[in-house]
């Protein structure tokens, strides 16, 4: 952990506004994320924290602003060229392809590592065959790295939850990403799961060396984890900064962690 | 106690992600592949050749293609029947046309030609989904029909409209037209399905097919992981009209001689051809095979059992059928809804831990 070098900004996000009709879901956000921390986005529901992340993947396609990923200048781009960039996410509700078995989903994750065409795969013999075998080795270091190798072969919609969050994880981290996105990882989880989760995500990030921007409503676990938070309400920034920061500031307070306003 | 994976450890990946990884199943496929060529052809006459596995073996390929689209990849169609006239009017042009090229490589072309006219009417998948996209096929099989009717040119302006496959040969056998061999007709059809069922699942366990069943389960997380949506759904849809092309293409040639669009390739074919994916277990090369064998063999079977065990009377005997069929349907569809290769899989877990319950 000592080792983790935070270095130049990865990403800025520069004045960014997105609506939809005359709701106004982002308004105005300017932030940076640098390369190896873990950035923290923080606020109430609906204060627009995942459509956030939707805007940096490209989902969403803001009216205004710029995003700035690794020195290139876009002011949208499609979902696959940010994927092909090295931007990677799990999502809020579990978007596993359930149809599907663990490993499966693993090896989807890295379907841009795989270049063969439809005929060598047809025949499944030389090329495709040996991308085939490399990217599974690839898959299963992961598989191993989460700990899940006895659920392999299993169809992921029949899985525990905690394991299917851990799933999506592997899935994320198949691409190989340089900024990984984490849509409240740990929903829903009780305190053991949010702990392994936890545990992954610091362990993410100090061996691959993964830049994670993290939307997290658990308190304890965005001020342990994260080196700095952005705080969002109704699409307004109101605060950004080191965790101690932020824990202190007072607008931040009011609108978010409810700490009683009479002890002034 | 026979089907057991006890004792067959894989030592690398590549075993492990063998086509059959179980020794028993290698084996039953060797054992089907082996009757299918060396004994059927042998033991079983010319009306079993003709009229049961002909069709058995041309359904199943028209299965399997839509099967690749529906199943795996989750777009509904019901153009079935029109992609499978455009292979056999396609075959039938080529093969006036060019009868130097040889049978099979006017087929594979028929199969490219249909690729091209199923990616066409793939484009709209882009946009819409689920039944809106089946109804936009259902243009396709429409169109398709009444210009196959309207048009003398597809059907070189014959009187009756009727295309009629003249004889070609492979290696000095009559494989199409009415003089045409049967064992040649059995062996040429099963060779087609077998070696493209091989290639479906070869597909199917790669990239390709992994990109087509991530868009059917949550597209949105595949696009965001670096799926193209267009390229997979297209493939998908090229994939598939290849093999319907192919099918329809033995289905006139090879099986029926001569194919007039209305009565042969109308929305029933599109139809027959979805519920045996249906039946059979969508996304699954087998279940495509299952659903061919349920609605095409077990219908001739029933009427054969009837009318010359019983001696029913032929029109009432047709009555049985169509009831026994449909509650059959019914059945297997509650007892599990995935489909028939679903309750072989089941079975086989079951065999995997007899005599124990788990």
């Amino acid at each position: 952990m000592n080792e983790r070098a935070i270095g130049a900004e990865i990403l800025k996000v520069e004045n960014i506004s997105l609506s939809f009709g005359v709701m106004k879901v982002l308004d105005n956000i300017s932030f940076d994320i640098r390369q190896g921390e873990i950035r923290s986005i923080i606020g109430p529901n609906g204060a627009g924290k995942s459509s956030m992340l939707n805007v940096i993947n490209g989902f969403y396609h803001p009216q205004q602003g710029s995003i700035t990923f690794k020195g290139e200048t876009r002011k949208q781009m499609a979902p696959h060229v940010a994927a092909s960039h090295g931007i990677a996410r799990t999502f809020q509700n579990i978007a596993l392809f359930k149809g599907m078995s663990t490993l499966d989903n693993i090896m989807t994750g890295r379907n841009l590592k795989m270049k063969t065409n439809l005929f060598w795969q047809a025949l499944h013999i030389g090329p495709a065959r040996t991308e085939e075998l490399e990217n599974r080795e690839a898959a299963e270091k992961i598989i191993d790295f989460l700990d899940i190798q006895a659920i392999r072969k299993k169809p992921v919609g029949k899985l525990p939850y905690g394991l299917q969050k851990r799933v999506e994880l592997g899935r994320a981290l198949a691409a190989e990403p340089e900024l990984l996105l984490l849509d409240e990882p740990m929903a829903g989880m009780n305190s053991e799961e949010k702990e392994d989760m936890c545990r992954f995500v610091l362990d993410v990030n100090s061996e691959f060396g993964t830049t994670i921007a993290l939307i997290e409503h658990d308190m304890g676990v965005v001020m342990d984890l994260s080196d700095r938070v952005l705080v969002l309400d109704y699409g307004k920034q109101l605060a950004d900064g080191e965790p101690d920061e932020v824990r202190n500031n007072q607008t931040v307070i009011d609108a978010y962690l409810g700490v009683p306003h009479e002890q002034e | 106690m026979i089907y057991r994976e006890t004792g067959q450890f894989k030592a690398n990946y590549q075993d492990d992600q063998a086509l059959f990884p179980i020794d028993q199943d290698r084996y039953v496929i060797f054992g089907i592949l082996f009757i299918t060529f060396a004994v059927v052809p042998y033991l079983l006459n010319q009306y079993w050749l003709n009229a049961i596995l002909l069709p058995f073996l041309i359904y199943s390929l028209a299965a399997l293609g839509l099967n690749i689209l529906t199943g795996y990849c989750g777009q509904l169609s019901l153009g079935t029947g029109a992609f499978m006239a455009v292979g056999a009017f396609s075959v039938y042009k080529l093969m006036v046309a060019f009868p130097e090229l040889g049978f099979i490589p006017l087929v594979l072309l028929s199969g490219l030609i249909t690729a091209a006219v199923g990616t066409l009417f793939g484009l709209p998948s882009l946009r819409i989904k689920g039944f809106y996209l089946a109804v936009a096929t259902l243009a396709a099989q429409f169109f398709l029909i009444w210009l196959f009717n309207k048009v003398g040119w597809f059907f070189n302006y014959s009187a009756s409209g009727m295309i009629n496959a003249p004889p070609m040969t492979i290696f000095g056998v009559i494989v199409t037209g009415p003089e045409a061999n049967d064992v040649a007709k059995y062996y040429l059809v099963a060779t087609f399905v077998a070696v493209f069922a091989l290639a479906a699942k070869n597909i199917a366990r790669g990239r390709i097919g992994r990109n087509w069943m991530a868009i059917r389960d949550m597209d949105i997380a595949a696009e965001l992981i670096g799926v193209r949506p267009l390229i997979a759904k297209l493939t998908a849809f090229a994939v598939s009209s290849f093999y319907v092309g192919m099918a329809g293409a033995l289905y006139f040639a090879v099986w029926l001689g001569s194919a007039e669009p209305t009565e042969a390739f109308d929305i029933n074919q599109s139809f027959l051809v979805l519920f045996m994916i249906i039946i059979g277990g969508l996304g699954s090369v087998l279940g495509s095979f299952l659903g061919a064998a349920f609605l095409v063999i077990l219908p001739i079977m029933l009427k054969n059992i009837l009318v010359d065990g019983f001696g029913t009377d032929s029109a009432l005997s047709a009555h049985i059928e169509i009831i026994t069929v449909g509650v059959l349907i019914i059945g297997f569809l509650i007892v599990e809804p995935h489909g028939l290769a679903r309750l072989w899989r089941i079975a086989k877990e079951k065999l995997r831990l007899w005599p124990f319950p788990y």
